[in-house]
């Protein structure tokens, strides 16, 4: 439970999401908007069909900079930095020495620089790791000056090409340097719904005007971190803390595409020796998508069992999926349990409750591709 | 001439002859948001005042709806197995959850009426 008494940290948009009627909650240390009058369900519904704005100024947007930056980030990551094209982002992971996820990030080739979004949970550890472990010549600017917003859903392209026309054609995973109704922008083609999207780096002093103005389109509806969560786990994408933790390595979380070509053969990060042998001799449990065949909902934490209540596994993220229209979750099953259609029981409040592993995502990704 | 009492908890119950009606406020609808779930105990089942009765899912979070009463389930809305969001939409109407008949009389004395509940509430905010 949070502490009433703590001080929480707010965006830039907080006065914006008390004037929505946003409901406010704590958050990684920020009070955040977890849903607005329309309710997560709409909001939902909403981001699937038309275009959702998300307030994400707490996630960390760092800037690092300096003498072979792409090579020296490979020592904390197992993704190809170094083969990132210009203007181009990857998801990786910073690891540990045992392979354990740190925290997951997005990077992109900004051309002089690699500019990193963050979680914001792991933000503070993040930037420290950043600064003690690369080299004096690289300068890690954790960019506090900066909020971002996102703009997702099947309108996002429609919508930001009436002020920046290019948008409309970059390529998904793609960043870019422009100009909002004259408000500069770093702008990706990415996001964490399964839809295309946005997100929106802008100046802290901005982040309201350039608000106001996407809200002002027809098409766009504010969205809380209530959605925002369903839609993840229906796109299949993984939550720091959740699917993912210092626990857990990319084979085991199913985030073998994550591991350069290059990287896996030479290796060179944290934790190498680890997964070049869970690559080659296999794990003992994956994360996997489940659907309850039920209506009950399975939530974080419930134990997965076998047909003689033997435990397999446990849940780490679950919910009812707005899209799906019925209970989804993913978490981690012994490796024997793993294909898509077996068979397994969710233990929910004592009973068990048949379940089916299935493939991820629960819902088609509808990323652009160009 | 049926009378209604709440719970500090959020529930109420609607009495009629040694039967109790009972729900979630609408303020609990409110409070968790769309509800996509809910758990009704079985026709039969003792309940006993405080303890777990049915469980009330949003998008969010599960939620325990306790037994205003003790008593014996008599009877639970069907309706809301396909269509839960009832309770978002009328709490304290047709989006009741189940029967029970009431063994206890006693203890409605120790429940809020309408005006008593209003004024925790307000206490609440």
């Amino acid at each position: 439970m949070s502490d009433p008494t703590e001080t929480l940290a707010i965006t830039p948009l907080n006065a914006l999401h008390r004037e929505l009627g946003g409901k406010l909650v704590p958050f990684a240390g920020y009070e955040m908007p977890v849903q607005y009058p329309a309710g997560i369900l709409k909001e939902h519904t909403h981001t699937r069909t038309r275009a959702g704005l998300f307030d994400v100024s707490h996630m960390g947007q760092v800037r690092l900079r300096g003498p072979g930056v792409a090579a020296a980030l490979e020592a904390l990551v197992p993704g190809d930095i170094q083969g990132i094209g210009l203007g181009r982002i990857r998801y990786t992971l910073f690891l540990n020495a045992k392979g354990g996820i740190l925290d997951d990030l997005m990077v992109t080739n900004a051309g002089d620089h690699l500019f990193l979004v963050v979680n914001a949970g792991c933000k503070h550890a993040d930037i420290a790791h950043l600064r003690r472990e690369l080299p004096p010549s690289i300068t890690v600017d954790y960019l506090e000056d900066r909020a971002l917003l996102a703009l997702q859903g099947p309108a996002a392209a429609a919508v930001l090409a009436r002020f920046i026309p290019m948008a409309a054609n970059m390529p998904f995973m793609s960043y870019a340097e422009a100009e909002f109704l004259g408000i500069p922008v770093l702008l990706t083609r990415s996001g964490y719904t399964g839809e295309d999207g946005y997100e929106i780096s802008v100046s802290n002093d901005q982040a309201e005007s350039l608000a106001r103005r996407l809200l002002a389109e027809p098409e766009v509806e504010p969205i809380g971190l209530g959605a925002r969560d369903s839609l993840r786990l229906e796109a299949g994408l993984s939550l720091y803390g959740h699917e993912i933790d210092e626990t857990t390595t990319p084979v085991e979380a199913n985030l073998v595409w994550t591991l350069g070509k290059r990287r896996r053969a030479e290796g060179g990060f944290p934790g190498y020796d680890i997964i070049r042998n869970q690559l080659d001799t296999g794990v003992s449990r994956r994360r996997v998508g489940i659907r309850p065949e039920g209506k009950a909902p399975a939530r974080d934490g419930t134990e997965i069992i076998e047909g003689s209540g033997r435990k397999i596994g446990i849940i780490t993220s679950g919910g009812f999926g707005p899209t799906v229209n019925g209970p989804v979750a993913m978490g981690y099953v012994e490796t024997a349990f793993a294909p898509p259609g077996t068979l397994i029981a969710l233990l929910i409040r004592g009973k068990a409750h048949p379940a089916r592993v299935v493939g991820l995502p629960f819902v088609k990704q509808n990323y652009y591709r160009g | 001439m049926s009378q209604i009492k709440f719970t500090k908890d959020h529930e109420w119950i609607r009495v009629e002859g040694d039967t109790g009606v009972v729900g979630i406020t609408d303020y609990a609808q409110h409070a968790l948001g769309d509800i996509v779930f809910v758990e009704l105990p079985e026709v039969g089942r003792e309940i006993t005042q405080g303890n777990e009765a049915a469980v009330v899912e949003s998008v969010k979070a599960a939620s325990e709806v306790y037994a205003p009463v003790d008593g014996e389930v008599t009877g639970f809305n069907e309706a809301l197995v396909d269509e839960p969001a009832q309770v978002n939409a009328d709490a304290e109407g047709s989006g009741w959850f189940f029967k029970v008949r009431i063994a206890n009389p006693a203890q409605l004395d120790g429940l809020m009426d309408k005006a008593a509940y209003q004024t925790y509430l307000e206490g609440l905010a």
